[in-house]
């Protein structure tokens, strides 16, 4: 993948696939410790005890349409060779739990790409799941929350185009003030 | 603690709200973005994209966009399936972003199936 952005959107989709509805995504950049930590949960079926211990094989897989299951193997791989860790945790029937590590200023490292891209698109493309995303760069935290959102705009749909540009917009924003080091001017 | 904009949000909902009691009706074409790790290596996210832009722009309320898993044919992805109710469904292959704003403009508001994009009619 080109970016941990993208990692981020398959392993929450796997989630989605997994039947969750709620997911939540936690990032966090700690640019001072050179430690990027990306970790993303559901609440959806959980994989089998039997998978879980074979699945950073690329060549198993719970699917029908492929015999190749990639997304958590290219995960694992990504993180590896940038002098990370990779832990999963699952239990049957309450949800997964992926975490990757990265050194910061590896090499080799994707560079984090666009995250409101990822928000976005799950969000367009699963309305009704609720996600949960935190994104931490050094220290100062950007949050955003679904279920609130929903509450909000009650009546109206969260990927109606309005909405969704006006997330995105919001996102993009609230990481570039974060990236550069300042306050958001959000409230 | 950065936060969304309650009152940013309150506003977005009143002019939706007031613009569209039209948008509750019938979905008239489904457009399907398979989003599989395959999907997604290829460009899906940017096809996605894309196709809010041009549905933002076009301000159409039967349109309905979801993503899917992988459909299998992991060698032409980005595939974007566009199912005009009533009709077979279309798979297109190998999109990109142009790619998807043609098939927006032409197939999914006008009707026209682009052949050239399609890998098969489902």
């Amino acid at each position: 993948m080109r970016e941990i952005a993208l990692h981020i959107l398959d392993i929450a989709e796997n989630g989605i696939r997994a039947g969750a509805d709620r997911i939540a995504i936690v990032v966090d950049e700690a640019r001072q410790d050179n430690r990027l930590r990306i970790e993303i949960s559901d609440n959806g079926s959980g994989i089998p005890p039997e998978i879980l211990a074979k699945v950073s094989d690329p060549f198993v897989s719970t699917r029908k349409t492929r015999r190749v299951g990639l997304g958590l193997s290219l995960l694992e791989a990504a993180a590896r060779r940038c002098g990370g860790e990779f832990h999963i945790q699952s239990s049957q029937g309450q949800g997964t739990k992926v975490t990757a590590a990265f050194q910061y200023d590896h090499i080799d490292r994707a560079p984090m790409g666009d995250m409101s891209s990822t928000i976005v698109a799950l969000l367009v493309g699963n309305p009704k799941v609720d996600f949960f995303y935190s994104h931490t760069i050094d220290g100062r935290q950007f949050a955003i929350d679904t279920q609130e959102i929903k509450k909000e705009i009650e009546g109206v749909s969260i990927s109606d185009p309005a909405v969704i540009q006006y997330l995105n917009r919001t996102v993009r924003e609230a990481l570039d003030q974060l990236a550069r080091g300042g306050e958001s001017s959000k409230r | 603690m950065a936060k969304l904009n309650i009152d940013d949000l309150k506003k977005i909902k009143e002019k939706i709200s007031k613009e569209t009691s039209l948008r509750h009706g019938e979905t008239r074409v489904k457009v399907t973005v398979h989003m599989g790790t395959c999907g997604i290596a290829a460009g899906a996210r940017d096809v996605m994209a894309a196709l809010m832009e041009e549905l933002a722009e076009a301000d159409v309320q039967d349109v309905r966009v979801v993503a899917s898993g992988c459909l299998g044919m992991c060698s032409s992805e980005p595939n974007v399936t566009v199912e005009v109710m009533g009709e077979n469904p279309i798979v297109y292959k190998e999109m990109n972003t142009n790619k998807m704003r043609q098939v927006f403009k032409r197939h999914v508001l006008q009707g026209e199936v682009q052949t050239d994009f399609a890998l098969a009619k489902m």
